[in-house]
C-alpha cells in the first residue's frame, strides 16, 4: 500500500512541474514583468525609472530563466524563474503585489472557506443521494418523469440568479438571515446558513440527475435481480443493495473535490462577503496581483492531484476486486 | 469639410466582418456540409428521425432555432454611409451595425436618461420638472419614448396596452391558421392525402412528427414577436436601465454573445481534440504518453483559475496594444474570440480522454485489423475508419457543453474576466444589475430579462442535448 502510495506521489511531479512550467510562460513569458509594471503603475505614472523601481520592489528585476552575472549554481537561482516559480514547490508563495505575505494569508483565509464549503458538501450529498433514490423508487412513473424534467430546468438557471434570488427572499423579503457578512465562532453560524442553502439548492438539479443513472444503472443487473426473486422489498433492495454498490462511483466523485474545498467558492464568497480563499482569488483578479493568482494556481492543481490520489486509495478501500498494481 | 449632403440609400453600406463573424460564417459552412453528408446516409439519419419524433426535443430544436436566427442576423455587420464627398466618394460610420440592429432600430434608439420599470411612462427616479406656469417642483417626468404615442395624457396606457395585445394576438392567430393550413397542404401533397385527412392525422398524431407540438412551439414564438411588434416599439417593455437602453433590446443582443461563446469554442477546440484523442489512442506508446501528459497537466489546474489566469494576461496584452485595433468593438470583438479560445483549452481535456479511449477499442476492431494487414496507410485508417465512428461522442460532447458555455460567459462577466464591459451580454447585464439590488423600490427588471432569455436558451439547449444523447449513445455517460 505503501508503495503504491509513493508510486503515485512519484507521478505527480511531472504534472505539477507541467503546471509550473504553464503558469510561468503565461505570467512572464506572455507578458513581461515590464507589462505588468506597467499595468499596475497607471498610464499616467509610466517613466522607465518607475517601471524599473517597481521591478526592484517586487523582485521582477532579475533575468528569466539564466543570470549571466552570476557563476556556478547562482546562475540559476538568482533568476525570476527560481525565485517565483521554483519556491512553488516548497509552498512558498513570496509576497503579493501589495507586499502582503501570501502563505500567511492563505492560512488565515481557508478556515472561513471550509466553513461554507463543507456543510455545503456533507448537505447537498444526503439531499441528492435521497432524491436520486426517489426518482430511481419511483422509476418510469410520472413522479420519475417530472422530477427529471425539473432536475433540467433547475440545471438550467445561472448560479448566479440562485446566490441573487436566495439573498432576495431569504434576507429581504422574510429577514431570515443576514444578506452577507461572516464572523467566527458560534454567532457567525447565522452568517452561514443562507450561503449553505444556496449552495445545495442550486446543486440539486445535476446532482441528482448524475445519481439518479447510477442507481439505475445498478438497479438493472443481476445481483438486484436475484435479491428481488429472494423476496427482498424494494426498500429493502434499494438501500441494502443498490446504495452500497452505487457508493462506488458516488465516492469517486466526492473524493476527488475534497482537497478543493480548501479553495473556496469563487461566486459564493465574493456575493456574501466571506474572508475566504475564493474572495481572495477574486480580490486578486480586481486589483490585478498576479502573484496571488499565481500562488492560487499552482495551490489549485496540487490539490486537485491530491484529491486524484486519494479517489484511487479510497477506490481499493471500497472495493476488494480492485488490486493495487 | 466641403461635402454635398446627398439622398443616401440604405443599400450603400460597406461590409465589416469581425472576426467572430468569419467563424460564424465558417460554422455555418461545416453545419451544412454536416447536414448534407448525413441525409445522403441512412445510418446518420436514422438517429436524427428518432429525434424528430420526440415532442420535448422538436419543441427545444426549434426554440433553439429562432435563436440562432437572432444571432445569424446580428453577425451581418456592415458600416452605414454617412455622407457623399463632393468627389463622390462615400464617408461611412466608423462603428459598424448588424442586420439585427437595422431591424430593431426603434428599440436601439429609443434611450431613456436612466432607469424606467416596464411599461412605465416615467422616469423611475424624481428630478426637477419644469410645470406648464414655470415653477420647478420634484416630480417623477415624463420619459421621452416610453408611451409617447399617448400624448399628454398617460392614464390610459393599460386600456391602451390591453388594445394592443388584443391586435397582437388577432394578428398572430392569423398567422397561425394560415401556417397551419400551409404545413397540412404541404404534408397532404407529401402523403397524397386530402386536406381534410392531412389536418385530421395531424390532429390525431398519426405518423412520426408530433405536429402538434410543432406548431404549438411556432404559434408561441409567433405570439412573441407580435406581442413584442405591437408592444415593444412603443414601451420599453422590460424598462430601461442606468444609462437608459431599453433592457429588451440588451437581452436580444447578448443572444449573439451567449451563441458564440456556445458554439465557437467549441469549433476552435474540436480539431485538437479530435486529432490528438484519436493519435493517442491509435499509435499508443510515446505518443499516447506525451498526449495524455499534455492533458492530465492541462485538466489539474482548476479550470475557472487557468481561464482566470489566461484572460487577465490576454487583458493585459490588449490594454499595452491599443493602436491594433481601430474600434471599441473590434477590440471587444477580438476579446470575445480570445475567451472562446481560453474557454476551448481548458474544455477540449473531457473529449481528449473520452476519444482516446474509444481509438483504443476501435483499433482492435477487426476491420482495422484487416485495413492494417492490406497494408493501408495510418492516416487513411484513422480518417475512413475511426474518424466516422467516433463523431457520435464529438457530437453528444458538442451539444452537451454548449448550455454550459453559457452558463460560464456569465459567471465569468461577474468575476471580472468574461466578455469586455463594453459588449452586451448577459453576464454584464446581471453584473450591472445586481448593484441596484439595495435600491428601494429595487431594480428588478434587468435581471429578470436575462434571467428569463438565458433560461429559456439554456432550458432547451439541456432537453436538446438529452435528445442527442439518448438517439446517437444512450450508455455514454458524461457529466
Amino acid at each position: 500500500m505503501i508503495a503504491y502510495i509513493l508510486r503515485r506521489l512519484m507521478y505527480a511531479v511531472p504534472i505539477l512541474i507541467g503546471v509550473n512550467l504553464i503558469t510561468f510562460s503565461l505570467f512572464f513569458i506572455v507578458n513581461t514583468p515590464e507589462n505588468i509594471a506597467r499595468m499596475q503603475l497607471g498610464v499616467k505614472n509610466v517613466t522607465p525609472a518607475a517601471i524599473e523601481k517597481w521591478k526592484i520592489n517586487h523582485g521582477y528585476d532579475k533575468p528569466l530563466l539564466f543570470n549571466q552575472n552570476n557563476e556556478g549554481m547562482s546562475a540559476f537561482t538568482d533568476t525570476i524563474f527560481y525565485e517565483k516559480s521554483v519556491r512553488l514547490f516548497v509552498f512558498d508563495f513570496g509576497s503579493s503585489d501589495e507586499g502582503r505575505d501570501i502563505s500567511y494569508d492563505i492560512q488565515q483565509r481557508m478556515w472561513p472557506s471550509l466553513a461554507i464549503a463543507i456543510p455545503s458538501l456533507i448537505v447537498g450529498l444526503l439531499v441528492n443521494i435521497t432524491l436520486a433514490m426517489l426518482l430511481a423508487f419511483f422509476r418510469n412513473t410520472y413522479i420519475d418523469i417530472s422530477g427529471v424534467i425539473l432536475g433540467v430546468l433547475l440545471m438550467s438557471i445561472s448560479a448566479l440568479f440562485y446566490i441573487i434570488g436566495g439573498q432576495y427572499i431569504m434576507s429581504k423579503l422574510w429577514h431570515l438571515v443576514p444578506i452577507s457578512g461572516y464572523i467566527e465562532g458560534v454567532d457567525g453560524l447565522k452568517f452561514l446558513i443562507l450561503p449553505v442553502v444556496i449552495a445545495v439548492v442550486s446543486g440539486i438539479g445535476s446532482g441528482t440527475r448524475w445519481y439518479r443513472t447510477i442507481f439505475l444503472e445498478e438497479i438493472n443487473k443481476d445481483y438486484v435481480r436475484t435479491a428481488r426473486a429472494k423476496g427482498l422489498s424494494e426498500i429493502n433492495v434499494l438501500f441494502s443493495h443498490v446504495l452500497r454498490n452505487a457508493m462506488i462511483p458516488i465516492l469517486t466523485g466526492v473524493v476527488v473535490i475534497i482537497p478543493l474545498l480548501f479553495m473556496g467558492s469563487l461566486l459564493t464568497e465574493s456575493f456574501f462577503g466571506i474572508p475566504g480563499l475564493g474572495s481572495y482569488t477574486i480580490d486578486a483578479i480586481h486589483s490585478q496581483d498576479f502573484a496571488v493568482v499565481r500562488a492560487m494556481v499552482f495551490l489549485g492543481s496540487v490539490l486537485y492531484i491530491i484529491g486524484l490520489i486519494l479517489t484511487d486509495i479510497s477506490y481499493t478501500l471500497v472495493d476488494p476486486r480492485i488490486r493495487l498494481s | 469639410m466641403n461635402s454635398i449632403e446627398t439622398n443616401l440609400s440604405w443599400w450603400q453600406v460597406q461590409p465589416d466582418v469581425l472576426w467572430t463573424d468569419w467563424l460564424i460564417y465558417a460554422l455555418l459552412v461545416v453545419i451544412a456540409i454536416f447536414v448534407n453528408h448525413a441525409r445522403q446516409h441512412e445510418h446518420l439519419r436514422a438517429p436524427w428521425r428518432l429525434i424528430s419524433h420526440r415532442r420535448l426535443a422538436m419543441s427545444s430544436c426549434i426554440i433553439l432555432l429562432s435563436f440562432a436566427t437572432v444571432g445569424l442576423l446580428d453577425s451581418i455587420h456592415f458600416r452605414e454611409a454617412v455622407e457623399q464627398r463632393s468627389d463622390g466618394s462615400i464617408r461611412y460610420a466608423n462603428e459598424s451595425v448588424s442586420l439585427f440592429d437595422q431591424i430593431i432600430a426603434p428599440l436601439k434608439n429609443n434611450t431613456e436618461k436612466t432607469y424606467s420599470a416596464p411599461f412605465a411612462v416615467q422616469l423611475y427616479s424624481k428630478e426637477n420638472v419644469e410645470s406648464a406656469d414655470g415653477t420647478m417642483r420634484r416630480d417623477y417626468p415624463r420619459l421621452e419614448f416610453g408611451g409617447a404615442h399617448l400624448g399628454d395624457d398617460p392614464a390610459n396606457r393599460s386600456q391602451d396596452i390591453q388594445a394592443r395585445i388584443l391586435t397582437a394576438l388577432w394578428q398572430a392567430a392569423l398567422l397561425i391558421v394560415a401556417m397551419t393550413a400551409l404545413f397540412a397542404l404541404w404534408r397532404g401533397k407529401k402523403c397524397s392525402q386530402s386536406f381534410a385527412q392531412s389536418l385530421r392525422s395531424m390532429w390525431y398524431g398519426h405518423g412520426d412528427i408530433p405536429w402538434k407540438t410543432v406548431i404549438a412551439t411556432l404559434a408561441f414564438i409567433i405570439v412573441l414577436i407580435s406581442l413584442s411588434l405591437q408592444l415593444a416599439t412603443v414601451y420599453h417593455v422590460f424598462g430601461t436601465d442606468k444609462v437608459g437602453q431599453d433592457v429588451f433590446y440588451l437581452t436580444l443582443k447578448s443572444i449573439r454573445t451567449g451563441l458564440v461563446i456556445g458554439t465557437l469554442t467549441t469549433l476552435v477546440m474540436l480539431p485538437f481534440a479530435i486529432m490528438l484523442g484519436i493519435m493517442a489512442g491509435y499509435y499508443r506508446g510515446w505518443v499516447d504518453d506525451v498526449i495524455q501528459y499534455t492533458y492530465t497537466t492541462l485538466s489539474s489546474i482548476p479550470s475557472v483559475l487557468l481561464i482566470v489566469a489566461a484572460v487577465l494576461m490576454i487583458q493585459v496584452l490588449i490594454d499595452n496594444n491599443p493602436d491594433a485595433f481601430s474600434t471599441l468593438q473590434q477590440r471587444a470583438d477580438v476579446k470575445l474570440l480570445a475567451l472562446c479560445f481560453i474557454l476551448g483549452i481548458t474544455s477540449w481535456t473531457g473529449l481528449c480522454r473520452l476519444l482516446r479511449g474509444e481509438s483504443l477499442k476501435l483499433r482492435e476492431a477487426d476491420y482495422i485489423q484487416a485495413a492494417q494487414s492490406f497494408g493501408v496507410s495510418n492516416f487513411v485508417i484513422i480518417t475512413r475508419h475511426i474518424l466516422p465512428n467516433v463523431m457520435h461522442i464529438v457530437l453528444i460532447l458538442v451539444v452537451i457543453d454548449f448550455s454550459g458555455l453559457v452558463l460560464a460567459e456569465a459567471v465569468l462577466s461577474y468575476v471580472g474576466v468574461g466578455v469586455d464591459p463594453s459588449m452586451i451580454s448577459w453576464g454584464n447585464m446581471i453584473n450591472g444589475a445586481r448593484l441596484e439590488m439595495a435600491r428601494e423600490p429595487i431594480v428588478w427588471w434587468s435581471l429578470m430579462a436575462a434571467f428569463i432569455f438565458m433560461l429559456m436558451l439554456v432550458l432547451t439547449a439541456n432537453l436538446f442535448a438529452d435528445a442527442v444523447r439518448d438517439a446517437f449513445d444512450p450508455h455514454l455517460r458524461s457529466s
